[in-house]
Order: structure tokens, then sequence, then C-alpha cells
């Protein structure tokens, strides 16, 4: 007997956008609207020149190793704008465009990039998880998140988001695995911008999308120009409303590329050739939104110039409150290990108090 | 009141944990319908329901994980792994997610979950079910290790686990699972996670164990008894954090210690031990502090782990050669 097809998968591409900021095909309700499309771009400007003033911290000695989004800011900016307060955002390390959009401030990112614990303790968006390090290994946490979320029949929505090179993890593939068994109220994005650190997203896996990787999970999964924060808001937006309405998970590839090195550490130059970033300059997001809100009629270089004036005024502000936070006593160190130091702790604590100096130096001036 | 045996003492904490406390919730595989694999969730589906008693896809780390973004939730998940040998998946979770969310975050979120095993020999298992990795848990910060060594102070430690507000491993001796019985009032009074008990007094010397290796230096006490010789016996219970205090008074009144673990001598929890001993006890000891633990091989497969595996012989003799040393 001849073999029958038994199951058949597609994987839709999404965008809304092209890299000039014309529209290619339908837009959303939302894009209509320049007020909100206005406010993704101030959050992708403001991502940025967050970014650019981290980068130059870190190049001047006054911030610790520091990941940079330029180039990716569409995904977490798309993302984040798409979400409710009361969901909670589970990062990567490379997401600050989404924990700025959600209230964490440049400040506590500064905080948290330049070494202190502080910069986790988000005074907004509190439910949300500090940045993820171990690559993909807060993915099983989002699942987590949402089997509270459906256990107490909360209309809420648990969204991690994490790179190209998560989606080899085993973490990864089991968070899916179990958010599509139980049907969880969870989006798992992958930002996908083609390197994880020098290793390029074809030697990452076979599979001709990482959006596919979902089907094996059972649940939706969809590509998206990454670049486009139109098209990543109305997946995201689509995503959301799905896990919220309890018709479960799903997961949205967001294609897009770090134009920037891994990190401060990093030297691209080591494994990636000029040409190919310079090629993907054209195509980052925030060009093509001014140039779709400026081919409109809705922004001139006027509003460009107060724009970055103002982002950039409130990100010198508070690097240079940053700068200007003292560390944390000693004591802290223990402080929170556990909720109550047991006894045991107490001489290890007695002894970092004998050795601090009386008055602590002010953070990496 | 009915004498359980350790296994149902486990069994009987998660149903007063559970009963008593609607954010307690149990995951694992075969938790729910199959009552665990040595049944220490028997009957808890039945009466608290799949919302709470929860049959988690085969996947460890993912179990951990899971309960990591529970506890951050407010919930207190009681997560099962159905033996030591598959825990080596969660330990990326433990260390680098369940151990430190409290202090990444100031404060902010915290992971107060119980992962529970099965651990250690003695009951012909197969390959990878005989483990003890307790000294791997008890070096990372941010966790604590509890293994108890009977039903009631199973009992007690699992409540007080599972009402700590912090992450706790939890390991349950297998050998002792049915092996043990005493009466256990479920009066849901919880065991102190921070203390070392004294099981038996003596004059002679100490004997430090924990887990299943606990029944062999008490049985190993015995016999020394019979022949004039005094023994303390002490069962760590709590590795982390440890109650180096009940030690050093104890060997500070014998001068001799012989410290007894299942799992491999180097880098065991009884170095840890020894070298509490040394900083703050030398000038007591009367003799070198002995050791009688599972070697540093592989664990043999059945056939050969009675060889492997402490028992009251080795530690006679090692106390043997603490008490003639002058």
């Amino acid at each position: 007997m001849a073999q029958q097809t038994i199951a058949r998968f597609e994987i839709g591409y999404r965008r809304c956008l092209g890299p000039d900021g014309a529209a290619a095909g339908g837009l959303p309700d939302f894009a209509r609207d320049a007020a909100t499309l206005i406010a993704l771009y101030r959050a992708m400007v403001r991502c940025r020149a967050f970014d650019a003033k981290a980068v130059a911290l870190q190049r001047t000695g006054r911030l610790g190793t520091f990941a940079s989004s330029l180039g990716q800011e569409a995904v977490a900016v798309g993302v984040a704008a798409a979400m409710l307060p009361q969901d909670v955002l589970l990062p990567s390390f490379r997401e600050h465009g989404a924990q700025l959009w959600r209230g964490v401030t440049p400040l506590e990112l500064f905080l948290y990039w330049g070494g202190d614990e502080r910069g986790s303790d988000f005074a907004a968006a509190r439910q949300d998880f500090p940045v993820c390090v171990p690559v993909g290994s807060h993915a099983p946490h989002a699942a987590g998140v949402a089997l509270a979320f459906k256990l107490r029949r909360e209309q809420r929505v648990a969204v991690a988001i994490f790179g190209d090179g998560a989606t080899s993890k085993g973490d990864v593939a089991e968070a899916l695995n179990i958010a599509g068994v139980w049907q969880l109220p969870v989006v798992f994005v992958v930002a996908n911008n083609q390197w994880a650190i020098s290793v390029p997203r074809r030697r990452q896996s076979a599979a001709e999308t990482l959006a596919q990787k979902a089907v094996a999970a059972g649940i939706p999964g969809e590509q998206v120009d990454g670049n486009d924060v139109v098209a990543v808001r109305e997946a995201a937006e689509a995503a959301l409303a799905r896990a919220r309405s309890g018709a479960g998970p799903s997961v949205i590839e967001a294609v897009t590329y770090r134009l920037s090195d891994h990190t401060t550490a990093d030297d691209a130059s080591r494994y990636r050739d000029d040409a190919e970033v310079s090629r993907h300059w054209p195509e980052e997001p925030l060009l093509r939104l001014r140039a779709h809100l400026a081919a409109a009629g809705r922004w001139a270089k006027a509003d460009e110039e107060r724009l970055l004036a103002e982002v950039a005024a409130e990100i010198d502000a508070a690097a240079a409150a940053y700068l200007a936070t003292p560390p944390q006593a000693a004591a802290s160190i223990f402080e929170h290990t556990f909720a109550t130091l047991p006894a045991e702790l107490e001489a290890q604590r007695a002894a970092v108090l004998a050795e601090a100096p009386a008055t602590p130096a002010v953070a990496a001036g | 009141m009915a004498e359980i045996t350790l296994v149902q003492a486990v069994n009987l904490a998660l149903a007063r944990a559970l009963a008593e406390d609607e954010r307690v919730l149990v995951l694992g595989e075969d938790v729910g319908a199959d009552g665990g694999v040595f049944r220490a969730t028997d009957g808890l589906l039945a009466r608290f329901g799949e919302a709470r008693i929860v049959d988690t896809p085969l996947a460890e780390a993912a179990i951990a994980g899971l309960s990591v973004g529970l506890a951050a939730q407010g919930f207190r998940p009681v997560a099962e792994i159905q033996f030591t040998g598959f825990i080596y998946p969660v330990i990326d979770q433990l260390v680098n997610h369940a151990s430190r969310l409290r202090t990444r975050t100031r404060g902010r979120l915290s992971c107060p979950l119980v992962l529970r095993a099965p651990c250690g020999g003695g009951v012909r298992a197969p390959e990878h079910h005989s483990e003890s990795p307790e000294a791997m848990f008890a070096h990372v910060p941010g966790l604590r290790v509890v293994i108890p060594s009977s039903p009631r102070r199973a009992y007690g430690m699992l409540l007080a686990a599972i009402r700590d507000p912090d992450p706790v491993v939890f390991l349950e001796p297998t050998r002792l699972y049915r092996t043990l019985r005493e009466e256990v009032a479920d009066d849901g009074a919880a065991a102190p996670l921070d203390r070392c008990f004294v099981l038996r007094e003596g004059r002679d010397l100490t004997l430090v164990a924990w887990g299943g290796a606990v029944r062999d230096a008490l049985a190993a006490a015995e016999a020394l008894a019979k022949g004039g010789v005094g023994a303390e016996v002490i069962d760590v219970a709590t590795l982390k954090p440890l109650d180096a205090d009940t030690i050093l008074a104890s060997v500070g009144r014998t001068g001799r210690c012989v410290i007894v673990h299942e799992a491999p001598l180097t880098g065991g929890f009884g170095g840890e031990i020894a070298a509490r001993l040394a900083e703050r006890g030398l000038l007591s000891l009367l003799a070198p502090v002995e050791r009688v633990a599972g070697y540093d091989t592989v664990m043999p497969l059945p056939r050969l782990e009675h060889l492997y595996l402490p028992n009251p012989a080795r530690i006679v003799a090692a106390a043997r050669r603490a008490l003639a040393y002058a």
C-alpha cells in the first residue's frame, strides 16, 4: 500500500512594512493610528539611545560587559507593546526595549549591567523576571508562570523571549512541549538575529524555520519580519489574545539581525564579514518606521530632533544617576541569600563586614 | 497510633501540606494515578485532584523549571524526581535559578520550592538508581539540603521544607523507605531544618552520618557497646545549613570522630565536616578523623554494591582505629 500523508504543516510569514517603509499588504487597525506608531517609534529610539549610552559607558570602563540590541529593537518593543501590564515578561539579555516599555527604568538597567543586583528589583513590572543569562533556561519558567495563571483562572499571559541559539536547547523543547500538552497561556518569541555569538543560523538547525519548532509540540508557530515593529506587534497581539482566551501557547519567530557584536566583550569581525552587516543596515527597524511615518506626513526632521533630544536627556540623566549611586552595603551580599540568614552564615557575614571599607566607593566612576 | 514507614510518612506530610495550604502542589513523573514509583504520592490524586497533583511529561529539567515559575508566582511546588540518577538535568535550574532568584532580585521574587528525590543504594536497584549526590547540592549557595533518616523525621522535615520560603532539596533514603516503622503523629508539627540530631549518647567516640548510613552507624554503635565502647551517634539530617555546633560539642566530649556517608569519599560532605573539626575542634581531637564512605569509583551494579556501601563492620573497624590511636 502506498504511504499516506497523515499530517501536514505549514509556517506562515508576516510582514506589514517593507524596508522602505511602504505597506507590504494590509495594515492592522492599530497601525492606522499615527500616535500609536509614534509611540512604537519613540520606544525603539529610546531603546537605541539606552543601548548606545550603555556601550559608551562600557567602553570608558564605567559599565560591565553589555549585550547590545542594536538592530533588534522592533522585536522587544513590538512584543512588549502587545502585552498587558498584568502579563509577565521573561526576557533574555537582549530585550532592553521590552523591559523599558514595561516600565523598567534606564537607571535600573544601568545598575544591572553595571553589576548591581538592585537593577533587577524593578519598581514597576514587579512580577517580570530578571534577565536570563543561561541561554533558554527561562523557557520552562514561562511555562510554570503560565501554569500558575491557568490554575488560578487568571486571564494573564507569560511571554518568554530568547534567541535563535536557544532553540537548540532542551529547555526550550521541553517548555514548548509541556505548554502544548497543558495548553498553557504562554507565548514563546524567538528573536532570530542570525548569530549565536559566532555560530550562524544555518549551523544552529537544519530546520527551514525556527517557528516550526512549534509543530513538534503541537502548537501554532509563525515567522514574522522582526525588523517590522508593526508585524511583530500584530503577531504578538494575536498570540497573546489566543493565550488569554484559553486557546493555548504559540511560537513567534521574529527574523531580525544583530547589527552589534554579541556583547562588548565580543569582536564579531573575527567570524562575520563587515559586508554582511552592511547589507543588513538598510533593513533596520527604526529606518523603516520613520520612512513610513514621514511618507504619511506624520514625521518631520523637527520631530526627530525633538525626540532625540528628549530621549538623550532622559538617558543621560539615568546614566548620571547610575554613576552617582554608591554600591550596596557589604552586608547586602548575605541579605537575600535566604529569607532569614541561617546562623551558620553569621560568621561569614561578620568576616565580610570586617573586611569592607567603612564608606562604600561610588559605583563605577 | 499506627506505625508507618518512611515513604508513608512522606505521603502523610504531603497530604497534610496540601490540605493546610492551597498554594502547595505536587508535580512530577507518575505522581498522579500511579502514586509515584515508590508510592510516595499514593492516593493524593483522588483526594486533591488533577489541578494539584500534576503528572508532567518526562522532562526533569522542565519539572524544575516549571517549579521555579510556579514558585515565583506564589505557589509552593513540591516536585518529585524519580531517582537521583535522573536529577542531574535539574542542576542547571537549581544552581542558576532556584537558588538565586531571591538574591538576584533583592527579594522581589523568591523560589519556595521543594525538590524531592529518593537517594542512596542498598535496594539492588538498576543502574543510575542508587546514587548519593547530596554534596553537589550542599555546595550551592541558597539551597537547603535535607536527608531524613526515620519516618518521624521525614514527616516533620518535609513539612518544614514545604513551609520554608526558600528552595529545599529533600533526599529520601530509598533503603529506609520500607525497612523501618515508627509511630508518627499527624499533628502538622515541623522539625527544624538547621539542626543535627543526637540519636544515641556515648562518651568514647562520635559517629556522624546521614540518610541510610544512619542505620549503619546505629548498628555499629550497638556492636561497639557490646565491647564496652560508648559511641555517640549524630544524624546530620540537614546538611545545609550545617549545625556544626552539635557535632563540635560532641567531638569536644569524645575526642574521636568517624564520619559515615554513602557518597564517594573525595569531595563528599564528610570532608566539610572534617574541615570544621580541624578549624574549630582540633585541640579536642585525640585521633585523626576517620571517614567511612563510598569509594571514588562509579557505584557498582547491585551484585557488588554491598562492597561499596558503608556497613557496620567498616564503621566498627574505623572506630577501633580511632580508639586505638594514642
